[in-house]
């Protein structure tokens, strides 16, 4: 791998295979010296955190000796610093590798026909399913697109092809301020406006959760939306415009769907985002345990408060509470997997060909 | 193009399942000829809007289930907000019934309900949920300790702090106690089950449960003087009890699976927590005084020293209007706290929310106060 | 229509106007959502200020109810993003100038994803995986690095702590933040790298000269996207954290300051009247700081910019 980087040859190197031999050795050093030293837990365990830490502590004090007498200072800094960001990337994968086979390994539990085809109304202990939710979170999250998408793209229109002054950089700066909200505020705001708006009676419901979910898409829409119009050539606008196209044509017909590929997939990441939102919708759109299509009345349950309200109240039988929770958070991954697959796969189809 | 066919493909089948409704739902209609037996003979239709305790919302999902698949018109909906909440909205006419871990305050028997009639008029409220609350333990090779009202304060006071205290050991004799640290556990959201656990220490360890130099008395949210570990929800609390070795918590007695569990000492003797030790506690209380007799409001007398009590319960009750200015209201309201009254009803909630079903003294006297609901 | 001497005048098309309108009006609509977001969190946060307010016994005041959950907040996402920052950094490298192209792709698609796993699954996790897995670590951090007072006190027996929360809001801002820290990475001019490449650069000199350097600004716009996600966790820190009401520093004790927004998810189901509005105005103030963090971010970047050899 180093080798093949630009093809950089220095005088002096240690043989390709001195790293993972060096590597190697030092764990094996390590774990003999804390067998032989019987430096166990109570059980007898070997604390393998901390057989992992010294070794690789070891392994990079050899590395850098012998390389710096071999090749020099520099290349030895060089060997550290790969040594450094390969085990930053490997201590970063693990919890990401864990968390998901956790996922995977408790979902797959309760991934059957039933916890897609039925609702929990009725259902005590096992059994029941998390339709209610999916349909809850299909609703909410098309809505709070419908909502942020036009508003998103417009905004980031405004601000590449007209915004100038001080009202586009105020824009520019209260998108990044809104890029900042934390999710609970959407949530308490769209509380707190449909609560003036509706009464106490009526004020949590499936329109004021998308409403908390829109808050926090459109500023990712925007972001993503103004990369994208920005990496559009001038030379496509200027040559538009010398055909005698008005602008708005232009930025309609060649700006806009040479960005589209770019946009769509800014949206989908956008989606994808906020599917997983908890909090705002827990105070915002509420839970129940019934199908509701309507998002203008009563509570609306979506999946990610299915997976919040099937760990924090437990039946008596909490066993099979806990294996919906999290059937249903593997559903939600599922389907942020499709919905990057979706973007992944726009992306190819309307890219800009040639 | 093979791609985007099978795409389209799957696109389809899951828009198929998603618009269908769901099998549960729609199989209610179904059953509704079976369950004649039992329903009422008219026919109930609508919407019931309840709220209050979260203790007993395991409860309330089994009742609302055993009850809408008896009534199949009707959709009973409890919201668990806490019993604060609960009664302000129903002070507020947002709900018909509330579910509430303690009973109407006398300020609020007197504030007008505007879904009664008259808005002034009596209100009802019985207790209709009663669940031990375990004092459970996670340390090895120890499956019950016996403990004093003073010890279980102390512990969770922070004034014991090891597992061989000698308070502890004092009523342990023969058992091995390690030397180890005790991390107690309390709830981190308000709740009715730390209410009902503190009012019992209030009562029952007096000098103990002590706060700046006064009785703690009973509490909602837990005072961060006290220091312990705190657990969002029940099952917040059982998995902090869970994760750690010497803990010690106190949630519903549903929830012990494989813990330890403490006998609590009442008078002379110990007494470990069961549903017919806790269902007694009502039994030897008091009814308060001096309030209208559709209210079964008791005293818990949690420094009893009768034989065979378990003092350290939940109990929630089950509120709501005597006249409703809602005719169609007051039928379902009627249907529905008759169907948890009834033997049935109590058996189908302790089957699946595992608390204990009301005396059968009780019971009679709540289901004459129902009756009189128009 | 002619006019003599005149200038000439573009011709303003119906389309134009109305489409540059209508971009106008979106982008107000951007400023308009969130002066309303400020105005209706102060509308209902405002009979908490009012010096009656019934708290019902508890809080005191709003100040010192709000104080130990704004330093909670603040002390965990410093701990997350102390812990993340490097690791995100290292990622990036790895991925943009260290793992082969075929892997890369496939390390970002799996960023990609796990930036998309809600906040209550990392707390599912946190709780059952991560918390006993880390706790004998503190035992050992207790009894032999106890002088230092961050890792003084009782440890806790559930590994439910500070330091906890610190690593799993940690590894919920990676994905994020290495995701961005690799696009800018990626933008590096290619003639900068082989430049430091060609005048005898160790891999190592070329990142420090040519890629740091350029993605600083992005380092740092990762950070305050990584702080405010952190800030305003939930469900995560609701289910993880063992909280209480107090300023505490140390990291493995079972007293930890809960941050705002955990406390409002906590309180707020079972809550009414002015302890409501206590709670709004909670909110209100977590929207200021991460309003404020932004703003300092804004202006760092900024004056880096102009420093920064890039563009």
């Amino acid at each position: 791998m180093a080798t093949t980087f630009y093809g950089i040859q220095a005088t002096a190197t240690l043989p390709r295979w001195f790293s993972p031999l060096a590597l190697i050795g030092s764990l094996a050093l390590t774990t003999a010296m804390f067998v032989v030293s019987g430096f166990t837990d109570e059980s007898g365990n070997l604390n393998l955190l901390a057989i992992a830490v010294l070794g690789f502590a070891l392994y990079m004090i050899m590395t850098y000796l012998i390389s710096r007498g071999v090749e020099g200072r520099r290349k030895a800094t060089d060997r550290m610093v790969t040594g450094w960001v390969s085990a930053a990337f490997a201590l970063a994968v693990v919890p990401l590798v864990s968390l998901a086979w956790t996922v995977f390994e408790k979902g797959i539990n309760r991934l059957d026909a039933e916890f897609f085809t039925s609702s929990m109304r009725n259902v005590v202990g096992e059994g029941g399913g998390a339709l209610h939710a999916i349909i809850g979170t299909v609703e909410l999250t098309t809505i709070a697109t419908l909502i942020s998408v036009p508003l998103g793209i417009m905004t980031a229109i405004y601000l590449v092809e007209y915004g100038r002054g001080r009202l586009a950089k105020a824009v520019t700066f209260f998108v990044d301020v809104m890029t900042g909200i934390p999710s609970i505020v959407a949530g308490l705001f769209a509380f707190s406006l449909f609560l003036i708006l509706l009464g106490p009676a009526s004020a949590i419901n499936g329109m004021a959760g998308a409403v908390s979910l829109a808050v926090l898409m459109t500023p990712v829409v925007v972001r993503s939306a103004e990369e994208m119009l920005k990496i559009v050539p001038n030379e496509l606008r200027e040559a538009s415009y010398a055909l005698g196209v008005p602008k708005w044509l232009t930025v309609v017909k060649v700006v806009l769907p040479t960005a589209l590929a770019g946009i769509a997939t800014g949206v989908i990441i956008a989606i994808a985002r906020v599917i997983g939102e908890t909090a705002p919708l827990l105070l915002a759109a509420g839970f129940t345990t019934s199908m509701n299509y309507n998002p203008l009345s009563e509570k609306m349950m979506t999946l990610p408060v299915f997976v919040y309200t099937s760990y924090a109240i437990q039946g008596t039988d909490a066993a099979s509470y806990v294996d919906r929770a999290w059937a249903g958070a593997l559903t939600l991954m599922l389907i942020v997997m499709l919905l990057n697959l979706g973007a992944r796969i726009i992306s190819k189809l309307f890219s800009p060909k040639g | 193009m093979r791609k985007i066919t099978q795409i389209a493909a799957l696109a389809g089948v899951s828009a198929l399942v998603l618009s269908g409704c769901a099998a549960n739902e729609a199989a209610v209609e179904e059953t509704t000829s079976a369950a004649t037996e039992t329903s009422t003979a008219v026919v109930l239709e609508g919407t019931l809007d309840g709220s209050g305790a979260s203790s007993m919302a395991s409860g309330q999902e089994a009742w609302v289930a055993g009850f809408q698949e008896l009534n199949p018109g009707v959709t009973v909906n409890y919201n668990p907000t806490g019993s604060g909440t609960g009664r302000d909205q129903f002070e507020e006419g947002l709900t018909f019934f509330t579910g509430s871990d303690s009973s109407f305050k006398d300020e609020e028997l007197a504030t007008p309900h505007p879904n009664c009639s008259p808005a002034d008029g009596d209100v009802f409220e019985f207790p209709i949920w009663i669940s031990p609350i375990a004092v459970m333990f996670n340390l090895e090779g120890i499956d019950t300790l016996n403990m004093s009202p003073d010890t279980v304060a102390g512990i969770f006071t922070g004034k014991i702090t090891k597992w061989n205290d000698a308070a502890i050991a004092a009523d342990n004799a023969g058992v091995a106690l390690p030397d180890l640290a005790i991390t107690a556990v309390h709830r981190s959201d308000e709740s009715g089950t730390t209410g009902n656990f503190t009012d019992w220490l209030s009562k029952a360890a007096p000098n103990t449960w002590v706060l700046n130099g006064e009785n703690a008395g009973d509490l909602e949210a837990w005072p961060a003087e006290f220091g312990g570990e705190g657990g969002n929800a029940t099952s917040g609390v059982i998995a902090a009890i869970a994760a750690g070795n010497g803990t010690i918590g106190y949630a519903d007695a549903s929830r012990v699976g494989d813990f330890g569990t403490v006998a609590i000492g009442v008078g002379s003797e110990f007494v470990a927590y069961s549903s017919e030790a806790a269902a007694k506690i009502v039994d030897v209380s008091p009814i308060k005084e001096g309030r209208p007799a559709t209210t079964l409001a008791y005293d818990l007398d949690r420094d009893t020293t009768e034989s065979g009590v378990y003092p350290v319960v939940l109990i929630s009750y089950l509120q709501g209007c005597m006249d409703y200015a809602d005719d169609a209201k007051a039928e379902l309201v009627k249907a529905y706290a008759s169907y948890m009254l009834s033997a049935e009803g109590q058996e189908w909630a302790s089957q699946n929310a595992g608390n204990a079903p009301i005396s059968e003294d009780l019971r009679q006297k709540a289901l004459a106060i129902i009756d009189q609901v128009k | 229509m002619t006019t003599l001497g005149g200038q000439v005048k573009p011709k303003v098309r119906l389309g134009d106007l109305v489409f540059s309108r209508a971009a106008s009006v979106a982008g107000i609509g951007i400023l308009i959502t969130l002066a309303a977001v400020a105005v209706f969190l102060f509308i209902q946060a405002l009979p908490a200020l009012n010096p009656e307010a019934d708290f019902s016994g508890k809080a005191e005041n709003p100040i010192s109810y709000v104080t130990p959950y704004v330093f909670g907040t603040l002390y965990g996402s410093i701990i997350a993003l102390a812990i993340a920052t490097p690791l995100a950094i290292g990622i990036a490298l790895y991925i943009s100038h260290y793992a082969n192209r075929r892997f890369s792709q496939i390390l970002g698609y799996i960023m990609d994803l796990l930036a998309a796993i809600p906040s209550v699954v990392y707390g599912l996790w946190g709780i059952m995986v991560l918390a006993p897995f880390l706790n004998p670590t503190y035992l050992w951090l207790n009894e032999n690095l106890g002088w230092i007072p961050l890792f003084a006190g009782q440890v806790s027996a559930t590994g439910r702590t500070m330091l906890t929360v610190g690593i799993v809001l940690a590894i919920m801002v990676l994905p994020i933040m290495a995701a961005l820290i690799r696009e800018v990475f990626l933008q590096t001019p290619r003639l900068h790298e082989e430049a430091a490449l060609a005048l005898g650069a160790t891999r190592w000199e070329m990142i420090k000269m040519a890629v740091l350097p350029f993605g600083r600004p992005g380092i740092i716009s990762s950070m305050m996207l990584g702080l405010g996600r952190a800030l305003g966790e939930t469900m995560a820190v609701a289910l993880v954290l063992s909280p209480a009401s107090i300023i505490n520093f140390a990291l493995l004790t079972s007293q930890n300051s809960n941050t705002i927004a955990a406390n409002i998810a906590l309180h707020f189901p079972e809550s009414g009247g002015d302890y409501r509005s206590l709670l709004i105005a909670s909110g209100l103030m977590l929207f200021l700081i991460t309003m404020l963090i932004n703003m300092l971010a804004r202006y760092i970047i900024s004056r880096r910019a102009e420093f920064s050899g890039a563009n």
